[in-house]
């Protein structure tokens, strides 16, 4: 009897998992002076991506879709090619990297108070995945391995301050209704 | 009559403890299946968004939970409403149950609180942005949005 009992123990221990909670993480801005002037930023150095109640998609004034984004979010960000209307680079000392041109892109994103939450994760996570894959890439050329499985926490925020997660949320307008 | 006594007295046998172990085992199957981990009750449905790049949240005893959704039960309409622990709130009450979750915590432990938000995937995005306003507001910067992990597609 007892050793059905501890069977059963185990197998309840085995199978019962406690609901771990994931999600997308971010960090909000803190809340807006009175009279704060936004700061200047070069207009090649802004992605803007703009979601409409209808979840449509208009990126760098382009109707676009989310399928894309993601390709469209590196080029921009990582600016292989050095184009002129995509962001300008700053060399960086960075311990552990060395000297590392550290793009000055950022990405602004701008949902309307239609758009489904359902659209905006999406939006989110492509943008997230195209920073990771660039850390990725970052990681492995300097450390011969992809940014998740670092384990020494010094190359992580070298890797993490070389590729920042550049992503800014414009104020909110209440505009679109509901 | 001699008949009906017994020689050498009575004695009461002890009880037998040898199925002890198994109510004891009973027991704790009974408490290990109707306890859930959930500490409020949901009100609102929610079918968390599914995406890919998704972080496990580490302590939970250091995230607090907002819940958006439409209402499970009809008589409470079809409008998209916000939970906070067991009951429906408003925008305005997120000030004061960030704070409130917050002094339930350590003071070392304050300020790694971070809010997760569980929201359904049909509502709309003038709900959550008020929430962060709120949130932004006293101070509570750190955010999950909470969501499911994509089934992986070829095309992505």
């Amino acid at each position: 009897m007892s050793d059905i009992s501890f069977l059963l123990l185990t197998f309840f221990l085995l199978t019962s998992s406690i609901d771990t909670d994931n999600g997308i993480l971010r960090k909000l801005p803190p809340p807006l002076e009175k009279d704060q002037t936004p700061p200047e930023i070069n207009k090649r150095n802004i992605f803007t991506v703009m979601v409409n109640k209808y979840d449509q998609l208009l990126v760098n004034g382009r109707p676009s879709d989310v399928r894309t984004l993601k390709a469209d979010a590196m080029e921009f960000l990582a600016n292989p090619s050095n184009r002129v209307d995509y962001p300008e680079k700053k060399p960086v000392n960075i311990p552990e990297l060395g000297t590392v041109s550290v793009s000055k892109g950022v990405i602004s994103l701008k949902n309307d108070r239609g758009t489904s939450y359902e659209m905006y994760i999406q939006v989110q996570d492509q943008l997230t995945a195209a920073i990771n894959e660039l850390r990725d890439q970052l990681s492995k050329e300097k450390f011969g391995q992809a940014f998740s499985k670092l384990t020494d926490p010094k190359k992580a925020e070298a890797i993490s301050t070389a590729i920042p997660v550049a992503i800014s949320e414009a104020e909110p307008e209440n505009i679109g209704g509901k | 009559m001699a008949r009906f006594t017994k020689e050498g007295g009575h004695k009461v046998p002890g009880i037998n403890t040898g199925s002890m172990s198994d109510i004891v085992f009973m027991f704790l199957f009974f408490f290990m299946v109707i306890t859930t981990m959930r500490e409020s009750t949901l009100l609102v449905s929610i079918k968390s968004p599914q995406a890919t790049q998704i972080q496990k949240l580490e302590k939970k005893s250091l995230v607090s939970y907002i819940y958006v959704g439409a209402p499970i039960r009809a008589q409470y309409g079809t409008e998209s409403r916000i939970q906070l622990n067991d009951h429906f709130a408003s925008i305005a009450d997120i000030q004061e149950f960030v704070n409130q979750e917050r002094e339930a915590r350590d003071e070392v432990d304050r300020k790694m609180l971070t809010t997760s938000l569980k929201v359904d995937e049909t509502v709309r995005m003038g709900l959550v942005n008020d929430i962060k306003q709120e949130l932004r507001e006293c101070g509570a910067f750190k955010i999950n949005y909470s969501t499911r992990k994509k089934v992986s597609k070829a095309s992505l």
